[in-house]
């Protein structure tokens, strides 16, 4: 890395914010910045003319916002970090592979040896169908829309999303499965069949004509079969040509039988390397016997296959074009010269496959370089390659998720890397499983500034092991309350993960936002929930105001149903206890209302300033031809009486007003009746 | 990064400030047409306008939003002197329907004799508190005691830095005992920070239960400095806690005046805009590294592509400061400023580079040779005389 990283840094423009004379100011938010043009610093310096443009800003009104270069449209920007979680066709890669990272973290890890090892390969297959899949949705769109724009940009997203399958591929075969020698090879052959697919077209139209072997193409397609080692296809395909050719019968005959019998490796431990190299070389001498005795002289194609099984360079790269990239070159090379190449032996093979193909004339592009840096195999190397030329988190993060959980991130001390994703430049240094963090919390981050992915984020964070937790602290109580089910669904999240204050805000928010609706019921069931007692106070009192205004209790229900957590303010309690008076008192259950009642006040439990509305409650218990309260209850509540007019600061106010002093008449003739008729009627019980 | 909308504000002269709610589903814009307009993001993501009111008879130069617990409350300040809180109103009206809110005015604060240039809510768990700040160097402290009561402001604090004042920031962090950080702590800590130039915004890095705070400021350049508290038994006067401040990054690529700074919400990613029209994203690597990961620009102004990137690991040694908290951890006294007229991190302070010259600016090429090295200062005794910095005594 040896230029200077900023420069690697793009300026995104704004467009229409222009005028070099002008300023940007910004504003953070969850998920998006703001950015409009301004003048800074103008607010001190020329604040005189502040004053006269705010003078004359009121007489001038119409002409306003022209003098003094001041915009006559201002536009607000709202800028992004993260395109790809906005392209609807890319839903499917963020959902399913959120349930693959899952399954990956819960994996037992204890799964020794091979079997982890193949439930490894199994994960990352699954990740690259979800790429294919992907694909595929993207190619559709992209033939069905007329739009050509967003044709392109659809077009983009399978070439970005056929270049990650194509390294995540190789990274499955040299470092999940890190095949040996022998399979590699032919792990890399298949990889090399999936992915060049340039010739399919060509291959299908000769397959498809009515006579193949007289198609002017026909020697391309067996020419291609040979070089991706599919050998039955060739042969199958030759022995048309022999059929229509019986002069040169023999000579195919030879060919198909040294096509028959050249040696593969197995996957299978049937054969031994040095088996297989002894098996190879004998046929290899075969190949050069008829190569030397000009068998094939007569016939240029099949001479030139002759030379490619026998692994001759300039042969094969004389067929540059049927294999089209350079690492289709690597491959046939090795099948035809090292077919038991070991894996460090790679990079050799690789360097100057690279070069050979190329030759001078075109240099490596960025995939190129990732692909090389892979059989390189710089594992990190690969990962920031990746990150230059793919601007997606997600195969990043991904991938080297998948690479740490393979063990293959501790074994590297300190890292230094940069990466860049959408114009944004990362540079840090990864202590093995740190860049797994590292990005992990990148990655989630970015799924939480959208509106429904943020819920995958959830569980990502969850996997972060060292600031996850306060990651999702941040991200969670930023996320819109805009109804009750999604507060809902944000507090379970909070709930199950014991985090209490931001258990307290969603509630607390929840529960200011009904009462500014005058939802007096949900704001007291929210503020319960966010165990908010000074909250809970002012809705109770809220409440109480409107019973006493209207004279009866709205949200009968959750009153009724307060249970212990009536305890949470004395107001609550209160509140919960005076409805319950009521209940006694329309169940005719007087004798027991009546003790409540006195108990609110002697208790304490009643606000002051709701005593007198408790003893005109009173008045027609007190009127009642039963006699309900006893001599001491009635003491009591002639006490409470006097208390209230004696005590209370406010006593002006129950000598002025008229009807508070009625009131208080009344209720003092009330009680003492009430008395008189106690007596008699107690000393009557004693006496009988 | 790449832009995604791009709203037509309509406003008929400049914009000032433009401010999300917590939430980011709203937002505020205010302007020297002395009005605030407050926009809404509709399902499928448009922005309507759904608010606009003349709020000032002076430029507005901030507007901010409450914390969404204490319902929907706007601050705004301008040029007229004063400050204004704001309520929207649930209301059965026609304007619901036809998709207008109202805001009505629950209280207007009329201390400052100048222009008031800053206007920040705290942090949520120190209740609803408001600060000001003005330009002739007064900051004012604020607070509803009753939440649900807007129009009920009492003056807190009154503190007065002598210097014009242009910004406010509270330190977010809810670990240190309700640390006050406004201006004036800035102003001290700038003192022995030698930052010389005028101050025009400062920022509170949101604590990712650090032991330490990170603080942005925007002056001449970029500079974040990080303020570990010491220590208890370390402070010598009982009850303030004091910082060890070292500045970690300084980045002059704005080649101008740096305006704004403020922080993501993970405070992960610091954003500063400057002179040259830019805003440009910085952050840290796990080595505390600090690099610039993004510019926006308008399309007219030009940009600086230059690479030099000033890293700094400087130590300043354990400034042993006075900053105080204003809170002392058991004193009584809810709030603790020094009656002191401080100095304020604000203009005209070019002469006292003498007095402790600027940290030298390491150019690292390779990062992970030089990340750790530290370069201590020798221990500065600037113990509770940030006096000492104030202009007339200029020439010391």
């Amino acid at each position: 890395a040896g230029a200077p990283l900023t420069d690697t840094v793009l300026p995104q423009v704004v467009p229409g914010a222009d005028s070099s004379a002008r300023q940007l100011c910004f504003a953070w938010g969850p998920a998006e910045v703001l950015v409009c043009e301004t003048l800074f610093g103008r607010s001190g310096g020329s604040r005189s003319r502040c004053l006269a443009g705010a003078a004359a800003w009121a007489l001038t009104d119409s002409v306003a916002g022209t003098e003094d270069g001041a915009p006559s449209s201002s536009r607000v920007f709202v800028v992004r970090r993260d395109q790809d979680i906005y392209i609807q066709t890319l839903r499917k890669l963020f959902n399913e592979s959120h349930g693959i990272f899952m399954g990956l973290q819960r994996s037992e890890e204890e799964l020794a040896g091979k079997s982890r090892k193949t439930q490894l390969v199994q994960v990352s297959k699954n990740y690259r169908s979800v790429i294919r899949a992907c694909m595929e949705d993207m190619h559709q769109a992209a033939v069905s829309t007329r739009d050509p724009a967003l044709q392109g940009q659809y077009s983009t997203q399978v070439s970005i999303l056929s270049a990650m399958e194509l390294i995540w591929n190789l990274c499955e075969i040299l470092f999940v499965e890190a095949a040996t020698a022998g399979p590699l090879l032919l792990r890399l052959l298949d990889w090399v069949r999936l992915h060049v697919c340039d010739v399919d077209s060509m291959v299908r139209e000769v397959l498809s004509s009515e006579s193949p072997s007289k198609h002017k193409l026909f020697w391309n397609v067996v020419d291609v079969f040979v070089l991706q080692g599919r050998m039955d296809e060739a042969r199958h395909l030759l022995s048309k040509e022999a059929s229509a050719n019986p002069t040169s019968m023999n000579m195919y005959k030879i060919l198909d039988d040294l096509m028959k019998k050249m040696p593969v490796p197995s996957l299978s431990n049937t054969q031994t390397l040095t088996e297989l190299e002894l098996k190879w070389q004998h046929w290899h001498e075969e190949c050069q016997r008829y190569l030397q005795d000009g068998t094939f002289a007569s016939n240029p194609h099949m001479e030139s296959i002759c030379k490619i099984l026998l692994g001759d360079e300039d042969a094969i790269l004389e067929k540059k074009e049927l294999m089209t990239t350079w690492y289709h070159f690597l491959v046939t090379r090795l099948l035809y010269s090292h077919p038991t190449v070991k894996p460090m032996e790679l990079r050799f093979y690789a360097q100057s496959s690279m070069d050979l193909f190329l030759g001078g004339e075109s240099s490596p592009e960025p995939l190129d370089m990732i692909l090389m840096a892979a059989f390189e195999f710089e594992m990190h190397q690969v990962i920031k390659e990746c990150s230059i030329v793919l601007s997606n988190w997600w195969f990043f993060f991904h991938l080297t998720d998948l690479l740490d959980h393979c063990k293959l991130l501790q074994s590297h001390n300190l890292f230094l890397m940069h990466v860049i994703i959408s114009g944004y430049l990362l540079f840090f240094f990864c202590f093995g499983s740190n860049m797994r963090e590292f990005l992990l919390l990148e990655y989630a981050s970015g799924l939480f500034s959208h509106h429904s992915l943020w819920q995958l984020g959830v569980d990502y964070f969850d996997h972060c092991p060292e600031y996850g937790r306060v990651y999702l602290e941040l991200h969670i109580e930023r996320i819109p309350l805009s109804t009750e089910q999604k507060a809902l669904k944000v507090l379970r999240i909070c709930e199950q993960r014991q985090m209490h204050e931001q258990v307290r805000s969603i509630c607390k928010i929840m529960a200011m936002k009904a009462l500014r609706n005058n939802r007096l019921g949900s704001a007291l069931s929210w503020s319960i929930r966010a165990k908010d007692a000074a909250f809970a106070t002012l809705i109770s009192d809220r409440f109480l105001k409107d019973y006493c205004e209207r004279g009866c209790f709205s949200d009968l229900d959750l009153i009724d149903n307060l249970g212990p957590s009536m305890l949470l303010s004395d107001r609550l309690t209160f509140l919960g206890k005076y409805r319950e008076f009521h209940r006694l008192y329309g169940e005719k259950r007087f004798p027991e209302a009546a003790r409540l009642l006195l108990t609110l006040m002697t208790a304490h439990i009643a606000p002051c300033s709701f005593w007198m509305t408790l003893l005109t409650d009173a008045l027609p218990l007190l009127e009642q031809k039963e006699v309900i309260f006893s001599a001491e209850q009635t003491y009591e509540l002639m006490r409470c009486l006097e208390d209230l007019t004696a005590g209370n600061p406010d006593k002006q106010k129950f000598q002025d007003d008229d009807i508070e002093t009625t009131k208080v008449e009344m209720l003092r003739l009330a009680l003492a009746r009430n008395l008189a008729r106690v007596i008699v009627k107690e000393g009557t019980v004693e006496g009988s | 990064m790449f832009v995604a909308r791009s709203i037509a504000a309509d406003h008929r002269d400049l914009i000032h400030d433009v401010s999300f709610d917590f939430h980011g589903r709203r937002m505020a814009t205010c302007s020297s047409d002395q009005s605030v307009k407050v926009w809404d993001k509709s399902e499928n993501g448009d922005w309507h306008c759904t608010a606009s009111w003349k709020t000032h008879s002076g430029s507005v130069w901030r507007v901010t939003w409450a914390h969404p617990e204490f319902g929907q409350v706007l601050a705004s300040c301008s040029f007229d002197r004063t400050a204004a809180v704001w309520e929207e109103i649930v209301g059965e009206s026609n304007d619901k329907l036809r998709g207008q809110s109202h805001w009505v005015k629950r209280t207007t604060l009329v201390d400052s004799r100048t222009s008031v240039t800053d206007v920040k809510f705290a942090p949520k768990h120190m209740g609803l508190m408001l600060a000001t700040c003005s330009a002739d160097g007064v900051v004012r402290i604020y607070e509803a005691p009753d939440v649900m009561n807007l129009s009920q402001w009492s003056l807190q604090h009154e503190i007065s830095c002598k210097l014009s004042c242009s910004c406010i920031s509270w330190n977010p962090s809810r670990y240190v005992t309700k640390t006050f950080a406004l201006s004036l702590k800035y102003a001290k800590a700038e003192a022995l920070m030698t930052v010389t130039d005028p101050v025009h915004d400062i920022a509170f890095a949101p604590n990712l239960g650090r032991s330490f705070h990170i603080l942005a400021v925007a002056t001449k350049d970029v500079r974040i400095f990080t303020l570990k508290p010491l220590r208890k038994e370390l402070t010598s006067s009982g009850g303030l806690t004091k910082f060890e401040i070292h500045i970690v990054a300084q980045f002059d690529n704005h080649n101008s005046q740096v305006w704004r700074v403020s922080w993501n919400i993970t405070g992960t990613v610091l954003a500063s805009s400057g002179d040259d029209g830019c805003v440009r994203l910085w952050k840290a690597n796990y080595m505390d590294n600090w690099k610039c990961t993004g510019i926006l620009k308008g399309n007219g102004s030009p940009v600086n592509g230059s690479s030099q990137q000033g890293i700094f690991n400087a130590s300043l040694g354990s400034a042993n400061t006075s900053l105080q908290n204003s809170l002392n951890g058991s004193s009584a006294s809810r709030y603790f400023f020094p009656p002191l007229d401080s100095p304020r991190a604000g203009s005209r302070w070019s002469s006292h580079a003498q007095l402790l010259p600027p940290p030298p600016l390491i150019e690292q090429s390779c990062d992970a040779d030089t990340a750790n090295l530290q370069y201590p200062h020798p221990r500065r005794r600037c113990v509770s005389r940030p006096l000492n910095l104030l202009p007339e005594n200029e020439g010391v």
